[in-house]
């Protein structure tokens, strides 16, 4: 009666002991430094020009939005506490956390599936290597230390978005602009802030991992695996950051 | 099932199945498998696509785990084993997968050195490099090293999978559809280096094949080293006394039964109709 409801089980249950694998491997050996710095250059260097670009306009935006809000009330030289607290809390992490899922997720689910078709990782196997420690680990662990960087370089150049409009058209000083930012940040911000992305990272790798692992049938199967794991992965995204906001809020 | 054919010389187990079972969503894969791989000979396992020959291979090196039966690798049993204690097993088999199994994001040398710089026994990088271009040469690709594996044509993707296969030395060596899409001459040449292989490091082997000719290659010629090419084991064709001497063994599988083993004398004047399908009628 409840058949429907074995496969999407059987698949969950799956997930966790590729993650349970993943964990345990940050543990013992033999660890795959070359990858993991690799993979730190895929993912964080090579996502930082397409997370600069968004956190900007991000910032642009939310100024240029708030500040008719705001002029109704009289408090335009507040624009930069809304810029600093959106950016910081929420939308920082999760523009950024979205645009390494689409860029990221699908890459690795891409590259995984492809060498699973083409019998890489039972090639990887048969020569006495764990493809989760090989492949999955320096995902996770490249991306659990870039996506909070990348977070943190993303909410200041919103704020540097956010100061541009500020400054030449609603003719706010830059002390008055930064000071008010800078003040409104609490240590309970910073905290979820980079809370939030550290999360996220393994959702995002395990994700694209276990999406490209589980891949079948050719190279139709990789590109499904793609589709599947960007938005498994983004929806994850959406799910976490309501939970962890809703703990944050009532901490405070 | 035909009697087993003469074995002179005996030898060590290297592989053994026994009543090995295994399916796939109910549809059966593998049904009863039973056979004896010893070291110096090579089985030859002919069948169908999809008749669960690759599924076999596998099998044998556990990356698969059937659901009924045992698997003993050098005397081992590896069926109760975790993938962490296999690795040292596997270690000791060559394998060539279909497409060859390359790692495309290295170089041609680096996949070769592969299976020496997995295995961790510290060996000097020279030590490892001489045995890559060693392993490249027997080949015949040695000017390959430093390309990727796309670059290159598919048969010479495949020379570099049994140039990784054999670099370590390994005393069994699995062949997944060595020849499947290749033109006639290049799978020659395949075969070629896989009996060239054989006769030189004495290894035995486990090919899966669905062409008839391979086998028959393996069955009837070896490797000359003085001369340095292929030469057939009897000079007049005479095979009907029942001798074996490159101890080649036939097996045929069929919706994942094996229907046939023996030698090939035997597999030729098999009147099954789906057997005699994979035997050319004029030999």
């Amino acid at each position: 009666m409840l058949d429907f409801l074995k496969s999407p089980i059987a698949a969950l249950q799956d997930f966790y002991i590729l993650t349970g694998r993943a964990l345990r491997n940050l543990f013992r050996g033999p660890h795959y430094v070359d990858d993991i710095a690799l993979q730190m250059d895929t993912i964080g260097v090579g996502s930082l020009p397409i997370v600069v670009l968004t956190g900007f306009f991000s910032g642009l935006v939310i100024t240029m939005q708030m500040s008719r809000a705001l002029s109704q009330y009289g408090a335009v030289g507040e624009v930069g506490q809304i810029v600093a607290l959106t950016l910081v809390r929420e939308l920082g992490p999760v523009l950024t956390a979205l645009l390494v899922a689409g860029r990221n997720a699908s890459g690795i689910a891409s590259e995984l599936g492809s060498m699973k078709v083409t019998e890489q990782i039972d090639a990887m196997r048969a020569l006495g290597t764990d493809p989760i420690q090989k492949l999955v680990t320096p995902r996770m662990i490249a991306t659990a230390v870039m996506l909070p960087m990348l977070t943190i370089v993303a909410d200041f150049v919103g704020m540097v978005g956010g100061f541009i409009i500020a400054y030449f058209t609603l003719g706010l000083t830059s002390s008055q602009y930064w000071t008010n930012a800078y003040q409104s940040l609490e240590y309970n911000d910073i905290v979820q802030g980079l809370l939030k992305p550290f999360v996220f990272a393994f959702i995002i790798s395990l994700v694209g991992c276990f999406y490209g692992l589980r891949t079948s049938g050719g190279t139709q199967g990789v590109g499904l695996a793609t589709t599947k794991a960007v938005v498994v992965a983004s929806v994850w995204v959406f799910v976490i950051t309501s939970l962890l906001t809703r703990i944050f809020v009532n901490l405070h | 099932m035909p009697p087993t054919p003469a074995n002179p010389s005996g030898g060590d187990v290297l592989l053994r199945f026994e009543n090995v079972g295994l399916r796939f969503d109910e549809v059966p894969a593998l049904e009863a498998i039973s056979f004896d791989l010893r070291a110096g000979e090579t089985r030859v396992v002919l069948g169908a696509a999809g008749s669960g020959k690759t599924t076999l291979l596998k099998t044998a090196i556990g990356l698969l785990k059937p659901d009924s039966g045992n698997v003993f690798l050098f005397g081992e049993e590896i069926t109760c084993l975790k993938e962490n204690q296999m690795f040292e097993l596997r270690s000791q088999v060559g394998v060539l997968f279909q497409e060859g199994g390359l790692f495309d994001s290295i170089t041609v040398a680096d996949n070769v050195a592969y299976p020496l710089v997995n295995r961790r026994t510290h060996e000097a990088p020279a030590e490892v490099d001489a045995k890559v271009v060693d392993a490249l040469r027997f080949v015949e690709l040695e000017h390959t090293l430093e390309q990727l594996p796309s670059e290159l044509s598919g048969g010479m993707r495949r020379r570099v999978g049994i140039a990784r296969a054999v670099v370590s030395e390994p005393p069994l060596v699995l062949y997944d559809s060595p020849t499947a899409g290749l033109d006639p001459i290049t799978a020659n040449t395949i075969m070629a280096l896989i009996a060239k292989e054989r006769d030189f490091k004495n290894t035995a082997n486990l090919i899966v094949t669905q062409r008839y000719q391979d086998g028959q290659l393996m069955a009837n010629f070896r490797y000359n080293r003085n001369s340095g090419r292929l030469e057939p084991v009897s000079q007049n064709g005479a095979r009907g006394d029942g001798s074996n001497p490159t101890r080649t063994i036939f097996m045929v599988m069929k919706e994942g039964r094996m229907v046939f083993e023996g030698a090939q004398a035997q597999l030729e004047a098999s009147r099954d109709e789906y057997i005699s399908k994979f035997v050319p009628k004029h030999s």
